[in-house]
């Protein structure tokens, strides 16, 4: 149980506190409600651009880094297709050090064209580091055209093209800051050996002189049910041969969610997962294979990936995953399973509870959601879904309309 | 409201920065039992440490196959069984094997730690290395081997480890498709009898514990001499660093970037350069802020992140200088690296600078200290080294009162370009 009190300024900034007199620290996190699906098609990577322009200097403070690492302080910053988020660390002595930097650059930026000059070019070699410079580092921007048309999700967040980050534009930075940048668009969770009245003076202090903004409201383009399986044939100098299958699943705030996430957890959580005990280990089928999901936001994708052993034909180890499936979709789980998976989330979510980062980061990420309060409350969505759950979902989900398929080749390999 | 002015700060030298102290407990067999409790969360980290890292290898790979290896079958438990017993219980044991050390670390929730003992016990005392398991690992590992070696950066930390160290010591060999093919269930067997023994075992237990741990540690672990007795003398190995000093490797001809190590020699912990490196690496690469970031990263644009770090190894240490970047612009980086080993020995380090490398340490020791999993960590790093918390509080009083002059005078003698392995692979 993660107690918090929240509150919200008058500008619109929604905050939560978490108090924690256990840790000589304080974390301070700041999410922004945008993310890669809020991007213009024709400028993609630019919510995960504009994040490293956020370290580039604001209107009063000339560097970020500086002042925060003098405090004794550490940040970084994610930004996903969903959202982007923020965080510092630092000693709770120096918290409002972490007030004073990031009120600033939710005030204005300093909107330096040497940074934007710089940044085009960080970002474009962790582009090449990640996506082009490694072996089947091409596969999730293949993965994410074939499985959506007219979603958002269709693009990475780092972007669809090298290009559209090379090409952007002071003009277009500042007005993406003043479009979602904005108190009434963003959370403040403070977590750590802080009390509720000292964030609230500081928060009222800091953030409170800041203008409100526009309310951003979303409304995506919503991908229509597919009606038949996508496949596309991908060949590559890679070693091995490998295999991608993606299921559309249920938006985050869906109850269906949960058990789809726990069907993502018996194909492949652990070493005792059906698709790694099946078809790694009694099948020989596979040298790894995996189950996930990104919890996104807006309906995802529930992902297969593995890699063939050499000589497997790509056909037999697709009909092996099939069995699989098709297991799941008419056999009733056993209670004994469906409890494992209920008992992994729940240890799950108990070590990520430990880390004073952790908390700050789902306190705030929760609120987003709706509410902070739902953090508390996530287990027992696990804990309510049942056997005919899993095999309804089961046979939805992985009906084959729904699935969306990547025959990754090996080129030039014997 | 003035934005300019930043709100006064606690300085780095105010902390008073204390090493909450470890319980120690003796099972009946011996084998030491060290505890950091916490009774904030529900959860526990338990950890089995074994002198048994690649360093005690006769043939490659023996010490990470016979770690691996252990988990996967015993006289009385399948593989699939003991996966079923820990993933049940929601809990994760993980096993390594470093350069000296080789462990296994079981994190579940306090109230499943009286079943998934029995587990734990099988997998240390009573594996049998069973021949089907060792050939799905050797065909799994090759293929990930296969795959790894087609990435720049895994080719280029395998080869700056040979030339520092020579590739029959055991800080500088590197896995291969032979030595997999090479592996044999008897020798991983006579490995563990070897090197798994009570008196080479040492524990380490965090957070919180059910009120009969230790007479559960007891009756799992403390009855028996189990394996026997282990006698060894760790005796320092020849390194062999490489004569040549710049390399250029081509792994992959389309390959956009290149990836960039520049690394020398360093004395181990013990020396007394060792606390003051720490800090001159900082400065040089070791945070965000660091020169090298701050010039080829935030300056140039070259790369997505540039670090340098100082090897944990226990025989002997390195600088090691990495990134990976544009292929066109690897000559002018390792250029800019260079200028800036120099400028380190050239100009002393400005006040500033040094007052917030100091306050950045402090603070991220800090935070490094927040909890019973971290403090265990750190008392571990400690006590696998024959240290005690007197070397701990010595690097804290090295972070705060090393002067500009101490870290010029160090950077003048273990900066020298000259001195440096340079490789590059595209």
């Amino acid at each position: 149980m993660i107690h918090y009190n929240k509150f919200t300024l008058a500008n619109g900034l929604r905050v939560v506190v978490h108090e924690d007199h256990t840790t000589p620290m304080a974390v301070l996190n700041v999410l922004y409600d945008v993310g890669a699906r809020d991007e213009n098609p024709g400028q993609t990577g630019f919510a995960h651009l504009f994040e490293h322009l956020m370290f580039g200097g604001s209107v009063n403070i000339p560097e970020y880094d500086e002042p925060l690492q003098m405090a004794g302080g550490e940040n970084n910053a994610y930004t996903t297709s969903d959202l982007t988020n923020y965080y510092i660390q630092l000693p709770a002595e120096n918290i409002e050090t972490a007030f004073w930097l990031e009120s600033d650059r939710m005030l204005s930026l300093a909107f330096s064209e040497k940074s934007l000059d710089v940044q085009r070019k960080v970002v474009s070699e962790e582009f090449k580091e990640h996506y082009i410079n490694k072996p089947y580092g091409d596969v999730w921007h293949k993965m994410r055209e074939l499985a959506y048309n007219t979603h958002p999700y269709r693009w990475m967040t780092i972007g669809k093209e090298l290009s559209h980050i090379e090409n952007a534009q002071l003009e277009d930075v500042k007005a993406f800051f003043f479009k979602f940048y904005r108190p009434v668009n963003a959370i403040l969770s403070v977590a750590g050996n802080v009390t509720v009245e000292q964030v609230k003076t500081l928060a009222e202090k800091w953030f409170g002189d800041i203008p409100s903004g526009e309310k951003y409201t979303r409304s995506l383009p919503v991908e229509p049910p597919q009606d038949a399986s996508h496949k596309l044939e991908v060949k590559a100098n890679v070693p091995l041969d490998a295999l991608y299958k993606c299921y559309h699943m249920y938006p985050r705030s869906d109850k269906r969610y949960y058990a789809a996430d726990l069907i993502s957890d018996i194909l492949g959580g652990g070493s005792s997962s059906r698709l790694h005990q099946v078809l790694v280990k009694e099948k020989k089928l596979f040298s790894n294979i995996d189950c996930y999901h990104f919890g996104s936001l807006d309906a995802g994708l529930l992902t297969i990936e593995g890699k063939l052993v050499k000589g497997v034909k790509m056909k037999d180890a697709e009909k092996a995953i099939q069995t699989e499936l098709e297991k799941l979709q008419g056999e009733i789980i056993a209670d004994r399973e469906l409890q494992k998976v209920k008992n992994r989330v729940e240890s799950l979510l108990a070590f990520e509870d430990m880390s004073l980062l952790n908390r700050a980061n789902n306190l705030a990420f929760y609120e987003l959601l709706g509410d902070a309060g739902l953090m508390n409350k996530e287990f027992e969505n696990y804990e309510v879904v049942t056997a005919e759950d899993i095999h309804r979902e089961a046979q939805l989900l992985f009906d084959e309309k729904n699935a969306n398929t990547i025959y990754y080749y090996a080129e030039n390999q014997g | 409201m003035n934005r300019t002015i930043p709100p006064p700060i606690k300085d780095a030298v105010e902390f008073d920065i204390k090493l909450k102290p470890y319980e120690k407990f003796t099972l009946d067999n011996g084998i030491p039992v060290y505890v950091i409790k916490s009774e904030e969360q529900d959860t526990l980290q338990l950890e089995l440490i074994f002198p048994a890292g690649s360093w005690y290898e006769s043939e490659s790979l023996e010490a990470a196959a016979t770690n691996f290896l252990m988990k996967n079958g015993t006289s009385k438990r399948t593989a699939l069984e003991i996966n079923e017993a820990i993933d049940y219980h929601g809990a994760y044991l993980n096993r390594n094997a470093y350069h000296e050390n080789a462990t296994f670390t079981l994190h579940c929730l306090t109230k499943h730690t009286e079943v998934l003992l029995p587990v734990l016990q099988d997998v240390i005392l009573d594996p049998v290395f069973p021949e089907e398991e060792l050939q799905l690992y050797k065909q799994n590992q090759k293929q990930k081997l296969a795959v790894n070696l087609q990435k720049c950066d895994f080719v280029a930390n395998r080869f700056i480890d040979k030339y520092l160290f020579g590739e029959f010591h055991p800080y500088g060999r590197v896995s291969s498709m032979m030595a997999y093919d090479a592996l044999q269930t008897e020798t991983l067997h006579a490995f563990y009898q070897k090197h798994y023994t009570y008196n080479n075992c040492r524990i380490f237990v965090a957070g919180n514990m059910p009120a009969n741990m230790l007479e559960l540690l007891n009756k799992h672990f403390g009855s028996t001499r189990w394996n026997g007795e282990t006698s060894h003398t760790r005796l320092d190995l020849p390194v062999q660093p490489a004569e040549e000093k710049k390399f250029r490797i081509f792994n992959d001809e389309n390959g956009v970037q290149g990836a960039i190590r520049i690394a020398r020699p360093f004395p181990n912990r013990y020396h007394p350069d060792f606390p003051k490196m720490l800090v001159l690496n900082t400065i040089l690469g070791g945070y965000f802020g660091s020169r090298l970031m701050s010039n080829i990263r935030e300056e140039k644009g070259y790369t997505y992140g540039i670090y340098s770090q100082l090897y944990n190894f226990r025989q002997v240490s390195a600088i090691n200088i990495q990134t990976e970047a544009g292929r066109d612009v690897c000559e002018a980086t390792i250029e800019e690296v260079y200028k800036e080993l120099q400028r380190l020995q050239n100009e002393a380090v400005p006040q500033e600078e040094l007052d917030l490398v100091r306050n950045y340490m402090i603070g991220s020791i800090l935070g490094d200290l927040d909890g019973a999993f971290q403090l265990i960590q750190r008392w571990k790093n400690l006590i696998l080294n024959d240290l005690d918390e007197n070397y701990f509080y010595n690097n804290i009083q090295t972070i705060k009162s090393v002067t500009a002059e101490e870290l010029q005078h160090l950077a003048k003698q273990y900066l020298t370009p000259g001195d440096f392995y340079e490789l590059v692979v595209i």
